[in-house]
């Protein structure tokens, strides 16, 4: 009996390591190599809104003759002032939905959706 | 005509207005703005609409209809840093703004420039355009654009230029008994938005000129239209109503703004409203183009479609003079 329970104890403690470490090891694979992108162009984000995983990193391109700031609604980010060309990287390591806007041109809105 | 306000409510916002008992012809202003791109000059006196062409008797400031006791100019957007396809020398066309200014057949008694001063907010790039604008020998009273104030809420653009204003830029002087007030309508600018005043500076406004006899010609210039123009791109100030309601009681109000890169005029009751051209580039005309962004022409063309304005004041008129001139 005890060898037995010392056993199962075993195998449900493998087991329960197994669980932990292999999903963290798929999203550190996920993230290091992707960013995905959005574009600024003719005062547009383009995708307006876009659903990315948790630790995404999204890179925002300003093709415009004008420059933008990124800012987030919630003031969880911001950009500083991008000109044609420029990049603005951001992470989002916690769920949620952030809606964002350009504090330049107040019009233009935008949201990343983090799951 | 009588002395009868008659409101025509159409798209374009224009009324007939009897203002100091003349009337305003609509179809006589739309013939005006057309002709303005091909260098001609509008000149609202006293409400009516006139056009003259540019070197025209009219203008040479001896006919006393031109002859004001109060002119200043106008000037707007000059972007000074962009070097895209819509005008690489934003240098040379400001400078040949000055030109203009220096030639012009009545010196004005100081400029006002409604804001994008620059492109990116850089150090360099206002000391050029201070540089240039030296050339005009005169005062200018700035208030700042949206491209002014990108990384740090305004600050060195106080610093630069703010030296008698309160809060976050606002500020209020007069010269020959007309009444002028800065306005600052790019800060804090809220997510899906327009312009916003906001209410410390409402407040202020209130205050200054409270106190003031109606009879005190009011001139307010900031840099987004205070009227709603196109929200869709941006143009109108969210909290401009409240503003302008502080205005009621006086007999001639003048809005002077920029921002849009092209000439605009409305009239509503005692309230002249009007856009400059920018310095720099155009920018398309209301819905006709994907965005409000810089607008490229044929490089002959550019000149004809960028400008500045002189506004004369002659005392005992309700209204300014207005009049847009290109710099070709």
């Amino acid at each position: 009996m005890k060898k037995n329970t010392l056993a199962m104890l075993t195998i449900a403690a493998a087991f329960a390591a197994a669980m932990f470490t292999i999903p963290i090891h798929a999203h550190g694979q996920a993230d290091v190599n992707h960013s995905t992108e959005i574009r600024i162009d003719n005062f547009k984000f383009t995708p307006e809104t876009i659903t990315v995983p948790v630790n995404s990193q999204i890179t925002w391109i300003n093709k415009d003759d004008v420059p933008h700031v990124i800012a987030a609604n919630n003031g969880a980010f911001k950009s500083k002032a991008l000109d044609t060309d420029d990049t603005y990287s951001f992470s989002f390591a916690k769920p949620g939905s952030y809606e964002y806007f350009c504090a330049v041109h107040p019009k233009m809105v935008g949201k990343v959706v983090v799951k | 005509m009588s002395k009868s306000k008659l409101f025509d409510q159409t798209a374009s916002g224009l009324i007939e207005h009897d203002h100091n008992n003349d009337g305003i012809n609509r179809r006589g202003f739309l013939k005006c703005m057309a002709w303005a791109g091909a260098g001609a000059v509008c000149m609202l006196q006293g409400g009516v609409m006139k056009s003259f062409a540019l070197g025209s008797q009219m203008l040479d400031g001896t006919h006393s209809n031109s002859t004001g006791e109060l002119s200043f100019v106008q000037i707007s957007d000059s972007h000074m840093g962009f070097n895209k396809p819509a005008n690489p020398d934003v240098i040379g066309t400001l400078q040949a703004a000055v030109a203009k200014i220096n030639a012009l057949p009545k010196p004005p008694e100081f400029l006002l420039h409604t804001g994008d001063i620059t492109h990116l907010s850089k150090p360099d790039e206002f000391d050029t355009v201070d540089q240039i604008l030296k050339a005009t020998n005169k005062e200018i009273f700035f208030v700042p654009g949206e491209h002014d104030v990108l990384n740090d809420n305004g600050a060195s653009f106080r610093e630069r230029y703010g030296k008698r204003s309160k809060g976050q830029g606002w500020y209020s002087f007069d010269s020959k008994g007309v009444h002028f007030i800065g306005l600052v309508n790019v800060l804090d600018l809220k997510a899906g938005g327009l312009g916003f005043l906001g209410s410390e500076q409402l407040e202020w406004l209130e205050n200054d000129v409270r106190h003031l006899k109606s009879s005190v010609p009011i001139v307010v210039f900031a840099h987004i239209p205070l009227w709603t123009i196109y929200p869709q791109w941006g143009w109108g100030t969210d909290d401009s109503a409240q503003a302008l309601s502080y205005f009621k009681k006086f007999g001639s109000v003048t809005v002077l703004n920029g921002h849009i890169h092209q000439t605009m005029q409305k009239v509503e009751g005692n309230i002249t409203f009007h856009t400059a051209c920018s310095t720099a580039f155009p920018q398309p005309a209301p819905g006709r183009a994907d965005g409000p962004g810089p607008m490229k022409v044929p490089a002959e063309q550019l000149k004809a479609i960028l400008g500045i304005t002189d506004v004369n004041y002659v005392q005992g008129r309700h209204a300014l003079a207005l009049m847009d001139s290109t710099l070709a």
